[in-house]
């Protein structure tokens, strides 16, 4: 008896869970259908079946080249992820092993500066970059980027590296490891799955950062969602185009992210389930 | 050689003193046990030792050099914690093998050492695995292993035994003692266990509250214990403490009976008493005692010693056995 009601409950809960998965990937969905439409009928109202036409894609691959900003979205994303965990590797490593008594404030501190308003910063940071010759360049994106997702790539590394116990760090230095044998032995090993999440969700998040990106750039510099973006004026609305250059923006990081949900999901809820 | 010597030895976390002063000279091979109750600084005095924490004050030295300052990985000593901290993502080879790959000794050297050390624990069979598929006891040699390879000046052991069943805890004590003997290297062995501290100990040092209370061998602890704080530490069941009137009369403010000290008779006897609880453990019985005037005492009888719950029993202490204190808890 039990049993049953257990695998009917189960069920539900499946179906539930399907649905919640379904509305929230809905908007993917119905962008990849909009981009398979005629720009008629993507204003004709809601359809969930297109005439299957690939022009808008040609169409959109001839008006702007796609491959410019998808190589500047690599080089940013990628590269502000790096220096990030660069800086976010000993910064999380101190916290962990040698907390303080302002540990936890400092931490506290960084997360903060996530719920500023990004625009309350726009125009100081605008004139710094304009003076500094910042604007429209890689180096100036991935400096923001780094900088924006700084605290969450030290936050994540943190409540990995806590995981961790002390005493075989402590082993290794027994052993005769010096501090950087027991970070390259010991440390790393044991942390690979942890930074290889971090790295992987904030490689998405700076992929998706679309307030800098925008406001940053011109033509040199400006990433896929600059891309998209461009495709919204100044000629009107072309929803049809608009969608298949979202499509084309999101397919990688979308594809990245099937192929690694399992890391994704281990990183994202690590410490919360012991 | 592994001749350990602190002076002064003095820590404090803040403004919390955990080892106010300790001094105290352990010789090359010998095999010393630090004992006492949870909190009391035994843990802290080996990681002192061992250099895992900075000392606020005193020195610490190996083979008379000073090694105050000096990383633990410079100290020459090895140690199995409690918690075996093994390598994760290691086999029990790489486990063994780590701390002279950090050493950089040479493969084939290591090899032979490793399966040296294997071969000694037992752990021949085991060497391509992970910490994961092992068993509590195996674990623990691993731990030992990764520790006797780099052949150290001393062994430290901090509570290595508490994590495994009583059975294990038996044979592993053995394991280290006849280790001990094999190696002939100093060892500095952390329990709160009275047990393991007589069993194993060429030397015991009974800490309370970051105090040394006693230093000195098993039976000396046992026979002679300095103050009320040693008396009632080692020697299980616990030594029985009367006072007041009775303790008087036998010229003491606290007299001390060992539960073995006291004999037991049905008929006759300096006391009178009613039994509380008996627990027959088959080769002893302790008797739970309650005695008119005197209190609660428990006496350690013969198995075949047949009393239950509510009887009559006439106990006498064994005059040349009783421990004297002073109002201070001193030995007199």
């Amino acid at each position: 008896m039990a049993r049953a009601v257990s695998s009917r409950r189960k069920t539900i809960v499946t179906i539930v869970a399907w649905v919640i998965a379904f509305v929230i990937f809905f908007p993917i969905l119905y962008t990849v259908i909009t981009s398979l439409k005629t720009e008629r009928e993507a204003i004709d109202g809601i359809s969930l079946i297109p005439s299957g036409t690939f022009e808008n894609y040609v169409e959109v691959q001839a008006q702007r080249d796609y491959w410019k900003p998808f190589t500047n979205s690599v080089i940013i994303s990628i590269g502000s992820t790096l220096i990030g965990l660069v800086i976010a590797i000993p910064a999380a490593w101190a916290m962990a092993f040698s907390p303080t008594k302002r540990t936890k404030d400092i931490l506290m501190w960084m997360l903060s500066t996530k719920m500023m308003p990004a625009v309350g910063v726009l125009v100081p940071l605008y004139l710094l970059f304009r003076d500094t010759g910042l604007l429209d360049t890689r180096l100036g994106l991935t400096i923001v980027l780094t900088l924006v997702n700084l605290p969450i790539i030290v936050w994540m590394l943190y409540t990995y590296f806590r995981e961790i116990p002390g005493e075989i760090l402590e082993a290794a230095r027994m052993d005769g490891a010096s501090l950087m044998k027991e970070i390259v032995y010991v440390l790393t090993p044991m942390a690979v799955p942890g930074i290889a999440s971090t790295l992987l969700l904030n490689i998405i998040l700076a992929w998706n950062e679309s307030f800098w990106t925008i406001r940053l750039t011109a033509a040199n510099a400006a990433p896929l969602t600059a891309f998209i973006a461009s495709f919204s004026s100044p000629l009107g609305l072309f929803w049809a185009k608009l969608s298949a250059a979202s499509t084309l923006a999101i397919a990688p990081v979308l594809i990245m992210g099937w192929f690694s949900q399992k890391q994704l999901v281990r990183g994202l809820t690590f410490g919360a389930v012991k | 050689m592994g001749s350990i010597s602190l002076q002064k030895v003095h820590k404090a976390f803040g403004n919390t003193v955990v080892i106010p002063e300790v001094n105290l000279e352990i010789a090359d091979n010998e095999f010393v046990v630090f004992v006492g109750p949870s909190g009391c600084g035994k843990s802290t005095l080996l990681r002192l030792i061992a250099g895992l924490e900075d000392m606020t004050g005193g020195t610490i030295s190996i083979d008379g050099k000073d090694v105050t300052r000096e990383p633990p990985a410079r100290r020459g000593l090895s140690m199995v914690f409690q918690s075996y901290a093994l390598y994760p993502h290691m086999t029990v080879y790489g486990n063994i093998a780590f701390p002279l790959k950090m050493a950089g000794m040479e493969k084939s050297a290591i090899d032979t050492k490793v399966r040296d050390a294997a071969r000694i624990l037992n752990l021949t069979d085991y060497l391509e695995r992970r910490p994961g598929q092992l068993s509590g006891g195996q674990r623990q040699r691993v731990a030992i292993g990764r520790a006797i390879v780099r052949e150290p000046k001393a062994f430290l052991f901090d509570e290595p035994l508490s994590n495994l069943d009583a059975a294990l805890r038996g044979s592993m004590r053995l394991e280290i003692s006849e280790l001990h003997h094999k190696l002939q290297t100093t060892m500095i062995y952390v329990t709160h266990d009275q047990i393991e501290a007589m069993t194993m100990a060429d030397k015991i040092v009974v800490l309370n509250a970051g105090n040394v209370e006693q230093v000195g061998s098993p039976l000396e602890l046992y026979r002679n214990p300095q103050n009320l704080f040693v008396a009632g530490f080692i020697g299980s069941p616990r030594m029985n403490f009367l006072q007041g009137e009775t303790a008087r009369k036998l010229g003491a403010a606290t007299i001390g009976i060992r539960p073995e000290h006291l004999e037991l008779s049905t008929s006759e006897g300096l006391w009178k008493g009613e039994v509380g609880v008996a627990e027959h453990l088959g080769s002893d019985t302790f008797l739970h005692i309650d005695v008119a005037g005197v209190g609660q005492i428990t006496a350690r009888a013969d198995g075949e010693f047949a009393l239950r719950h509510g009887e009559t029993v006439y106990l006498s202490p064994v005059e040349k056995q009783l421990h004297r204190f002073n109002d201070e808890g001193r030995a007199i």
